[in-house]
């Protein structure tokens, strides 16, 4: 068994070092034809930008994707200064530099890579895949029979920020910054998942392709992972079960099955405000263009934030939608479970993210606000502020560096639910009616807490649990996702996540059961 | 400003110091010689095993004392001065109090067996007894094997700790089969089964005769009373049971016994001086209890009660119905009420039993043979509403009413498959009757609630 699992951690080594050699590989051609049929495509008129590019790339042959990328997003820039200078504004190309490039150098790969797309694959993906059941597989046997087996994770450099922590964190970290602001750098990874793409929607893939490509892979690899561990606990497998079918059904294969029959790409669970741009101005264009179909999602999208989440919440708590549908919470229930005891549980921190995380929402609503004023009074101001300058700003704190770089790439330091907890401006709404109106809370069990800790230690959104539990008071948090594994770790039984009357919801009193002296005494001399 | 002095900081001590403070504005001071800060010594296992840190052990963060003007106090007291008030310290310093609460805690027993001082026998108590079993057992590189002494709670605790390092155990227990003095048999040999199916090498009805020692005082094996058997090892963790830690009160003028011994309202033999948690004997104990009880929540009760006596008015020490928890490796075990082992079974108690196929969950129900009535559940795999089953033995329920309304008191997490029916039906064929189970009842559940 162990042998196995070495087997499975060098083939997971081998496969890392492939995928990153593979960056550095192929062939790359700029052709002054393919440059012509590609700016007539995007009606790019810019002189400027052929001629910064004529010289130094065109007909060259580049063997990594790096030089040529930088030149072509360098030409663009240069290309609109001179154009602003000059007032020539219809010169000027719009199209985000780096999002040019990358589009640019899709197109001019040939060679090993854009040639063994498939075999590719398979040495990538595939052993990847096999590696890591074959690391997982064996906990089965090595762990022993079912039931909570913590043992070792803060002994262990990778779970408790040893140097395979930061190792990962620097990983991620920078591959997320690649992801969203240097697509180009990853081409062969996406020429790789080309054939999936076409087979799906007809088109070629781009990062984000690649993006929710592997977010469903490792999802998935990680559920398994997920379903061995909490094998003798239901709730956690149907979890890890409903996670995982709403990623990969709703946010992968659908939307890209509508883009196949020419409707816009949506993913019917990614509820406003976490789909920060569902009222943004193109988006909303976009939907009326597409008649009937766009109509009705608008109106769902619409109907899923105002009716559907918050009757949700109220009747199951935000957990229904954190633990159960959501992509974010998805990742960080199956990437990010070796995680969750990383996160703090101190005041200073709680105080942290109630600032953080209603500041996002209030910022998310605002920047929504003067995109639908400015929508309907067609102005690109509104009260002095460009609309886009707000969308763009939002776009790169929240969207990109808060829910990306941050929220998964601090999975290893600050454990896996950063986004969730600090971030997530849907969070936020759903935390505030699971506070004030809902059926859910974490019971605790009378006095049977013996202030041990473990729930506490492996809640995920920081919950200091053992204090209300070792008070005999039921856990009603705003910020708590239902994830149920404080409940799994508690060696006494005393904790239950239920839905039930909103009366004695909280259930607190000044001393716990067990203690049979005379409370009404105690009250009548208060 | 009345000063209250608490010695110990475990959590009797430190539920009295929360509860003054609430109750109060007096001057309190909390003495301790383990530690700086309160933590839970139920958890020092877990610190082991690689579950937590041991900062996590730790109830509240560093700032909460001072906040609450609670001081804390590093210092092992020597003597008590009572008619002078005064503690002194074996550092010679000294502090006065108008009031003391002793909340000392226990210590391992230890039976004067030959070699029990040597370096490499461990307990599992204090934080230092955690230091040292991490210094002797680290590996088992260093810890060859290990055997533990005594088949009590803390005994498994220590044998599921060496099993998480894969440190071979021998386990020594004196009875013929596990915790069988608490336990009805048909549970006790399910825990006795599953510590011997994770490898554990249990030795029922066996002694300890003798530590053995090497030649640098080190242990190097020990010998079985019974058969004589000798078995190398390189630690040895002695379980067999906690007593009182009073040794520092005997020159004092208080009262002991095996504890020291306080009346309902938890005060010692001299006005003004209480003691609380495990180091306390109740001169007359409390109905169905031990004069001694050393568990996590009664100190925390005893504490409670004290802040309320120091603080308002005397108040009695009344534990409700008997309650506790516990978990044997992957199985978890609750009690609600009394359900007694067969040597302590009363003349009119009667056992409804249940298993599982698999023997990894089960269920005894005690009920009175004439009246019927509900006297205690134990749950193995299976968690319990403490609410609910204090209820039911307030309002001394029938067994039948118990059975039809398991439901009610089921607290397993969402989802997990149920065995009421199993349950129901094994004891309408044994008793010849047609129970049937109700549905859960959110308005009876939280009927009671005020």
């Amino acid at each position: 068994m162990k042998t196995i699992r070495t087997l499975g951690l060098g083939l997971i080594l081998a496969v890392f070092a492939l995928f990153i050699s593979l960056l550095f590989m192929g062939q790359y051609k700029l052709t002054n034809q393919a440059f012509e049929v590609f700016t007539t495509q995007k009606n790019i008129e810019s002189p400027v930008f052929r001629d910064a590019l004529k010289n130094s790339v065109f007909d060259q042959e580049f063997s990594t994707p790096f030089y040529l990328a930088n030149s072509i997003a360098k030409a663009v820039e240069s290309a609109n200064e001179t154009h602003k200078k000059n007032k020539e504004w219809s010169m000027v190309i719009w199209e985000k530099p780096h999002s040019l490039a990358y589009q640019m150098v899709k197109s001019s790969g040939t060679g090993f890579v854009v040639q063994n797309k498939i075999m590719l694959w398979f040495l990538t993906f595939g052993l990847a895949i096999l590696g890591a059941l074959l690391f997982m597989l064996p906990a089965i046997k090595l762990k022993g029979p079912p039931g909570i087996k913590n043992n070792h994770i803060f002994h262990s450099s990778a779970t408790n920020r040893g140097w395979i922590a930061w190792f990962v964190f620097a990983f991620l970290i920078s591959f997320y910054l690649v992801l969203y602001f240097r697509p180009s750098y990853m081409i062969n990874w996406i020429y790789l998942v080309d054939p999936i793409s076409e087979s799906l929607s007809g088109n070629p893939a781009s990062q984000w392709f690649l993006y929710g490509f592997l977010y469903c892979v490792i999802m998935l690899v990680m559920a398994v992972r997920m379903y061995i561990k909490y094998r003798h606990n239901k709730y956690q497998v149907l979890r890890t079960t409903s996670v995982l079918f709403f990623q990969i059904v709703f946010a992968f294969l659908i939307p890209e099955i509508l883009v196949r029959f020419e409707k816009p790409w949506y993913d019917f669970k990614n509820a406003f405000p976490l789909d920060y741009d569902f009222f943004f101005r193109w988006n909303l264009n976009e939907l009326l263009e597409s008649g009937g179909f766009g109509l009705f999602i608008l109106v769902w999208g619409v109907v899923l934030t105002l009716v559907i989440v918050p009757v949700m919440v109220y009747f199951f708590g935000k957990r229904w939608y954190c633990s159960w549908v959501c992509g974010c919470g998805g990742l960080a229930e199956t990437l990010g479970d070796p995680y969750r005891q990383l996160s703090s549980k101190s005041l200073f921190s709680w105080k942290v993210e109630r600032w953080l995380v209603h500041g996002v929402l209030v910022f998310a609503l605002l920047m929504t606000g003067l995109t639908l004023y400015g929508y309907f009074s067609e102005a690109y101001e509104v009260f002095g502020i460009k609309v886009q300058s707000i969308q763009d700003l939002y776009g790169f704190l929240i969207g990109s560096i808060f829910a990306g770089v941050i929220g998964t790439g601090f999975y290893p330091i600050f454990g896996n639910r950063v986004w969730c907890r600090f971030g997530c401006p849907l969070a936020a709404y759903m935390g505030v009616i699971q506070r004030f109106k809902s059926r859910f809370r974490i019971t605790t069990n009378g006095g049977q807490c013996i202030s041990c800790g473990n729930c506490s230690t492996y809640c995920e959104q920081g919950i200091d649990v053992r204090a209300y539990a070792q008070k005999g008071e039921n856990i009603v948090r705003a910020s708590c996702v239902g994830c149920g594994i404080c409940s799994a770790v508690c060696p006494r039984g005393v904790l239950k996540l239920e839905n039930g009357p909103e009366e004695g919801r909280i259930g607190s009193s000044d001393v716990l059961l067990g203690n049979a002296m005379n409370l009404m005494d105690q009250l009548q001399d208060k | 400003m009345e000063h209250i002095a608490i010695i110990g900081n475990g959590i009797s001590g430190i539920t009295a110091a929360r509860h003054i403070r609430k109750l109060s504005n007096k001057k309190i001071t909390v003495i301790s010689s383990e530690t700086d800060y309160f933590f839970s010594r139920t958890a020092l296992m877990y610190v082991y095993m690689g579950h937590m840190k041991f900062k996590h052990t730790q109830p509240y963060e560093n700032w909460f004392w001072k906040k609450n003007e609670i001081t804390l106090k590093k210092g092992y007291v020597e003597q008590i001065d009572t008619t002078k008030k005064t503690l002194l310290f074996s550092d010679g310093e000294n502090l006065k109090f108008d009031k003391l609460i002793l909340a000392t805690g226990s210590k391992p027993n230890k039976f004067g067996w030959p070699g029990q001082d040597l370096k490499g026998v461990v307990s599992l108590y204090h934080k230092q007894d955690l230091e040292a079993v991490e210094t002797y057992a680290p590996n088992n590189t260093v810890c060859k094997r290990a055997v533990i002494v005594g088949g009590g709670l803390i005994g498994i605790e220590l044998a599921e700790m060496f099993h998480s390092r894969h440190i071979p155990v021998t386990f020594l227990v004196r009875e013929d089969s596990y915790w069988s003095s608490i336990l009805p048999s048909g549970e006790s040999k399910m825990i006795t089964n599953e510590i011997r199916k994770n490898g554990i090498d249990l030795r029922l009805e066996s002694n300890l005769k003798q530590i053995k020692s090497d030649a640098n005082g080190k242990v190097k094996s020990i010998v079985i009373a019974e058969t004589g058997e000798e078995i190398d090892c390189n630690v040895v963790g002695l379980t067999a049971g906690v007593s009182p830690n009073i040794g520092f009160l005997e020159h004092s003028e208080l009262e002991t016994n095996r504890g020291i011994l306080v009346d309902r309202n938890l005060e010692t033999n001299i006005k003004g001086i209480y003691a609380i948690g495990d180091c306390a004997e109740q001169r007359i104990a409390v109905e169905g209890r031990r004069p001694i009880e050393a568990v996590w929540y009664t100190g925390r009760i005893m504490g409670e009660t004290v802040a309320q006596t120091i603080c308002k008015k005397e108040t009695l020490y009344t534990p409700g119905h008997w309650f506790n928890s516990a978990k044997f490796f992957d199985i978890e075990y609750q009690t609600y009420g009394w359900v007694n082992s067969e040597r302590h079974r009363k003349p009119n108690e009667a056992h409804f039993h249940w298993m599982h196929p698999d023997q990894t969950k089960c269920l005894t129900i005690a009920f009175d043979k004439t009246t019927q009535s509900f006297l205690g559940i134990n749950t193995f795999g299976i968690r319990m509403r403490h609410e609910i089953f204090n209820r039911w033995l307030d309002q001394n329920k029938s067994i039948d009413f118990v059975l039809e309304h398991l439901e009610n008191a089921h607290f397993d997490p969402e989802f997990n498959k149920t065995h009421y029916k199993e349950i129901l039906g094994k004891f309408n064929a044994e008793h010849h009757k047609n129970l049937q189970l109700k549905k859960k009842n959110w308005s009876q559940i939280f009927s009671l609630k005020s």
